[in-house]
């Protein structure tokens, strides 16, 4: 058992820390800025202490643990369709209690890495530690935020830390305002992830029109567990519809095809911040709302089937953008997408245990790899592989940890990726979800071509940021192509490893990312570990491993790796001269498949902004306000007459009242 | 009570007026006067038991060959109202600190509307109503044309007409209403009619509906009644566009809850499509005509016009035919006048601070002012996030009930209206983009953040504005028991 004051400590923990952070903002406690990250970092690990004993609890419990429900609103009866009611609580499910240490324990180590990486005030000003305050007051807020979102038990209270978790997005996206590139992501990113959050808001709506079935049950419409309850018992129209939303909300925040594009934009945050919330935690809170709400998914082939489809198609068309990008970031990024999208493919073929393994392998290996592109930066101030190579020679233990973390994310064995991946893969052949057959088979095909994909993208960072000859790294770039004002951002290439505050939680992760999978999920028993430990304890079925989809997706992995090592031996792994038909498909990848641009370009700015908002504003002046022009002449005339009056407005003010009275009178006896 | 939350700053004008000889005179006059309003606001709030419904009556005979009563009294609608204006007299005081002319005038008249609003919100008599509702023009004509900016006597005789002529229709409106009800029944007491349903039984109840939703349509302003609305606020001294923003238009959605919903709920039910499509069109249009907007403060005044289609379609969430009625969009349309009030008020404080140093309003003159004003970059990121309904904030609450009812009753119009969240964030993540982010202009090095004074006209908003956020309840028990009896008009 475990107190609910210790679970809501859990949040409570990382929002006090971000407050005294953010209090060395105060003028007067400027000096103390450097102790804002040691502030922070205590809050984290406090939450992290929290959410290991949670996690006990939950270990011992069998199924959710139970909490007092609250009223944090009510109108009218709550218990009648007229009034409304919405509650908050904690729900401690094996789900949430994985989830929590998850989020809190990478939080402290990404915290504990950025104290070395935000050393250094970007512009300069305030000394070495102004950055720090404003920096880990957002971290820690954007950790209780999403572990809030994780321990919610009322879909609009989840709503609500969903929100709050894109709030500090925006914040950390744009943590340096004054470059024009990181304002525009960050307000990007808000908005995108809206458009999604506009459907996930219809779908509470929809709840609440049918809130009718849940009161005759005794039950919330809001709260997770009665929705769950009632999932069969619910029309399949509900079902389908509010799952078609949720499903909107989760693939604008886990950026999904095709509400995509904003996150490798998002890459103009600090790394630290890609590594913890553009890859291990707010970007996989999609694939953990689907997750947490599965059996209302379950209940319809439609909403499953549009899960998988949205998961298959993006996992290869991620893959694919990220084949051709240049900037180590962005090839993340691409990556994060595509390993999303292999989370929402399992999440479609109704292998929601599965999802919730590859989430928490992918967390450590990908910001494993996030935080390696800090540390390469560090040292080369630049993130732009085309000026990077050979820095193995000086960075040997940020070589041999991408490595892992690399070979993690290509799925080979016996590392974390290789099981999650495998086991993703398994589930979508299988096709014994609730989706359809044709679509389970269809996504297996689409996540087997990533697979290639991912190993020679993946075999391209590696060869080009640490072998063959370095290309000069920040020194090396041409003007044009560095950010206006970069000179304030980067200093010069220094050739050495990155200090023990970043590369120690870089190691803590390179060991998850080894031994991950088969500590979490091991198919035989070995010593203590049990066998399916996750998938047990997440309540799902567990599958016999498949020796024939694990061979296939290997040997198309180190074909992928062979591809990459041909080309580079041949020195064409930048892709700059490819023959006829390659070079168009390069192109198109490499603008994003003109999805930039036909958001962007052709609906913002021409349809609308040089469109319809021109019109209408137009309109409004012209039309709207056009026909009431004899109005307007009187206002002129009026206003004139005031100005040459010399004692004054009131007069004025007395003949209106006098023609406003006559005026009434008419109306009076008219009516009458 | 009631009596002395209109008299003190009545009482205070004519303080200023005496008093007053030096600008720092008349300030501290000034402030002190609304500082012990939002006291007696406050205290009010505090006393108000919503079980108790209509509280703190005063009557008297005014003209009693009219029936005509002096009759004040406050409901769980009002209450709250009463305490936004009392709020919003504090920051509209703080906000006109650095006014240079005719700083004496500019204080009294500031009170005197301050008083006519308070009016507005505690009389339950339809006459002393519609007094105190012509009272507030007066200040307010002077207020704009002359110390506004810009073509300011243009904007204030165009305010000063589109509510005449509103007005005149409500005036109509009462007296067709008075007429029209039964002999010995004929009464001004708008508890009394609230409670016996004879209004809406009137035989030109539509009429006289009518009449007071064009009154109250100017004032919210509805479409396409809102033109008056972004030349008034651009060309306003900032404390006027807070007022103006914060509580004048309130009064129009109160007016709205109060007499169309309260007396004539037959009436409003059979009204609930067009209102449910003239909520669309203000949503969708306001936010769209924002979008073109370089005036900072324009832009604001389009925003305020989108928002308050939110109201209106919490009004017609009491359209629902289904037998599922809910209270809860006219509880977000109540909540929703509240929170826009704070939320607005404190963008138009903002933007006053940006202007007032700037010198400009341009948004495309702006860019990088988070460098040199961290505070008020800081306030303007958080009233916006306010703004666009941010969850923590208490924009969203209000919105997400509304959206809640409205989706009961007009679902098509609920989700259509719940897609200017979308744009919401659009353009105000745009315009913290373009004004405050971006590299540092060196035209604005000289620029000085936040005065301690700036400060407590944004705290005094910010802070409800976050308490609201995390814990609505404070307010929506009060509406609640408000709107209950409201609600048994429609069935609900």
């Amino acid at each position: 058992m475990v107190a609910e004051g210790a679970v809501w400590g859990i949040i409570a923990l990382p929002l006090a820390a971000g407050a005294l952070a953010a209090a060395a903002l105060l003028p007067a406690l400027r000096p103390l800025a450097r102790a804002s990250g040691y502030v922070a970092i205590l809050g984290v690990g406090g939450a992290f202490a929290l959410s290991l004993l949670v996690l006990d609890a939950a270990l011992g419990a069998d199924g959710a643990i139970g909490f007092p429900v609250r009223s944090w609103l009510t109108v009218g009866d709550p218990t009648s369709a007229g009034g409304f009611e919405m509650t908050v609580g904690l729900l401690l499910d094996p789900l949430s209690a994985v989830m929590v240490a998850l989020v809190s324990g990478v939080s402290m180590l990404v915290m504990l890495f950025s104290l070395g990486y935000m050393r250094k005030a970007v512009d300069g000003e305030g000394g070495a530690w102004a950055d720090y305050p404003r920096y880990f007051a957002y971290m820690s807020w954007f950790t209780a935020a999403m572990l809030g979102l994780v321990l919610a038990l009322n879909l609009i209270q989840l709503f609500v830390f969903w929100e709050l978790v894109g709030l500090f997005s925006y914040l950390l996206i744009g943590f340096w305002y004054h470059r024009p590139a990181a304002a525009a992501a960050a307000k990007k990113a808000f908005i995108i992830t809206r458009i999604g959050d506009f459907g996930f808001m219809l779908a509470l709506l929809y709840l609440y029109l049918h809130r009718a079935e849940f009161l005759a049950l005794g039950e919330n419409p809001f709260e997770i567990p009665a929705i769950l309850a009632a999932a069969p018992l619910l029309p399949v129209s509900v079902a389908m519809w509010v799952s078609l939303g949720i499903l909107a909300g989760a693939m604008g925040k886990s950026a999904q095809f095709p509400l995509n594009t904003w996150l490798p934009d998002a890459m103009e945050g600090p790394t630290p911040v890609s590594s913890l919330i553009h890859a291990a935690t707010m970007v996989a809170a999609g694939v953990f709302l689907v997750a947490r709400m599965f059996p209302l998914f379950a209940e319809s082939t439609v909403a499953l089937n549009a899960v998988a489809i949205v998961g298959g198609t993006t996992a290869v068309l991620a893959a694919a953008m990220g084949v051709v990008a240049n900037d180590i970031k962005r090839v993340l990024a691409f990556s994060t997408v595509s390993q999303l999208g292999y989370m929402f493919l399992a999440l479609g073929v109704g292998a929601w245990p599965v999802a919730i393994f590859h989430l928490l392998t992918h967390a450590f290996f990908k910001c494993l790899l996030f935080l390696s592109a800090g540390s390469v930066h560090h040292s080369v101030h630049t993130f732009d592989m085309r000026y990077m190579g050979g820095l193995r020679a000086w960075m040997p233990v940020t070589y041999v940890l991408t490595l892992i973390g690399a070979l993690s994310l290509m799925g080979i064995a016996p590392l974390a990726g290789f099981w999650s991946k495998d086991e993703v893969l398994a589930a979508a052949w299988s096709a014994d979800g609730a989706g359809s057959v044709v679509v389970s088979r269809l996504v297996f095909v689409l996540g087997m071509a990533a697979v290639f994909m991912t190993a020679f993208y993946v075999s391209r960072l590696v060869l080009m940021t640490f072998h063959g000859e370095f290309r000069g790294g920040i020194d090396a770039v041409p003007d044009e192509e560095r950010i206006p004002d970069e000179a304030h951002l980067v200093g010069h290439v220094h050739r050495a490893e990155s200090p023990l505050v970043m590369t120690l939680p870089m190691a803590v992760l390179a060991v998850l990312a080894i031994i991950a999978g088969v500590a979490l999920n091991a198919l035989t028993p070995l010593g203590p570990l049990p066998v399916h430990g996750l998938t047990h304890f997440l309540g799902g079925a567990t599958r016999a491993f498949d020796p024939v989809i694990a061979g296939a997706s290997t040997l198309l992995a180190l074909t992928g790796i062979g591809l990459a090592l041909g080309m580079h031996r041949r020195g064409s792994l930048a892709l700059t001269d490819l023959p006829q038909p390659w070079s168009v498909v390069h192109r198109f990848l490499a603008r994003r498949l003109y999805m930039d641009h036909l958001y962007e370009t052709l609906i913002v700015r021409r349809v609308l902004y040089r469109g319809l908002f021109l019109a209408t504003d137009w309109a409004d002046r012209r039309l709207v306000d056009g026909t009431v022009d004899v109005v307007g002449w009187v206002g002129r005339n009026g206003g004139r007459a005031v100005a040459q009056l010399q004692t004054g407005q009131v007069q004025v003010y007395g003949v209106a009242v006098f023609m406003g009275v006559i005026v009434m009178l008419v109306l009076f006896m008219f009516q009458r | 009570m009631l009596t002395a939350i209109i008299v003190v700053p009545l009482a205070g004008a004519a303080l200023v007026l005496a008093l007053g000889r030096t600008a720092a005179l008349a300030r501290a006059i000034a402030l002190s006067v609304v500082l012990v309003e939002l006291a007696l606001t406050g205290a009010l709030f505090a006393a108000y038991d919503p079980a108790g419904g209509y509280s703190f009556i005063e009557r008297a005979d005014w003209i009693p060959a009219l029936g005509v009563q002096y009759l004040l009294g406050v409901d769980g609608l009002s209450v709250p109202m009463v305490l936004l204006n009392g709020i919003l007299g504090v920051a509209a005081v703080l906000s006109s600190w650095t006014v240079k002319e005719r700083v004496r005038e500019f204080f009294l008249w500031l009170l005197v509307l301050q008083a006519a609003v308070m009016g507005v919100f505690v009389s339950m008599d339809l006459i002393l109503f519609f007094v105190f509702w012509e009272l507030e023009l007066l200040p307010m004509f002077l207020l704009i044309s002359m110390w506004g900016t810009g073509r300011r006597e243009y904007s204030a005789m165009k305010f000063l007409v589109f509510t005449f002529l509103g007005s005149a229709f409500m005036f109509a409106a009462i007296l067709v209403l008075y007429f029209s009800l039964p002999d010995g029944e004929r009464t001004f007491d708008m508890m009394a009619l609230a409670g016996n349903g004879l209004a809406g039984a009137i035989a030109p109840a539509a009429l006289v509906f009518g009449g007071f939703l064009i009154a109250f349509a100017v004032k919210l302003p509805i479409f396409p009644l809102h033109t008056w609305l972004p030349d008034a606020h651009t060309d306003a001294p900032t404390a006027v566009s807070v007022m103006l923003a914060g509580v004048l238009l309130k009064m129009g959605g109160y007016g709205l809850l109060r007499i169309n919903a309260g007396l004539f709920p037959g009436e409003l039910v059979s009204a609930a499509p067009l209102l449910a499509v003239l909520a669309v069109v203000n949503v969708l249009y306001g936010a769209v005509v924002v979008m073109r907007q370089t005036d900072l403060k324009r832009m604001v005044a389009y925003s305020s016009v989108s928002h308050m289609g939110f109201v209106v379609l919490g009004l017609a969430s009491v359209g629902a035919t289904t037998g599922q009625l809910s209270g809860v969009g006219l509880n977000g349309a109540a909540l929703q006048l509240f929170t826009h009030g704070i939320i607005t008020g404190l963008l138009f404080v903002v933007v006053g601070l940006i202007y007032e140093r700037a010198h400009t309003r341009h948004i495309p003159d702006m860019g990088g002012m988070a460098k040199q004003m961290p505070v008020i970059a800081v306030a303007f990121l958080l009233a916006g996030f306010g703004a666009l309904g941010l969850p923590g904030t208490a924009g969203f609450p209000a919105e997400i009930m509304v959206f809640l009812g409205g989706f009961t009753a007009y679902a098509w119009a609920a989700a259509l209206s719940a897609f200017g969240i979308v744009l919401a964030a659009g353009y105000m993540l745009w315009a913290a983009q373009r004004t405050m982010f971006g590299p540092r202009i060196e035209r604005w090095d000289g620029l000085r953040d936040a005065t301690a004074v700036d400060m407590g006209a944004i705290g005094v908003l910010l802070v409800p504005m976050l308490v609201i956020g995390v814990y609505p309840r404070l307010l929506t028990d009060v509406f609640d028991a408000g709107l209950a009896p409201i609600l048994r008009g429609f069935g609900g």
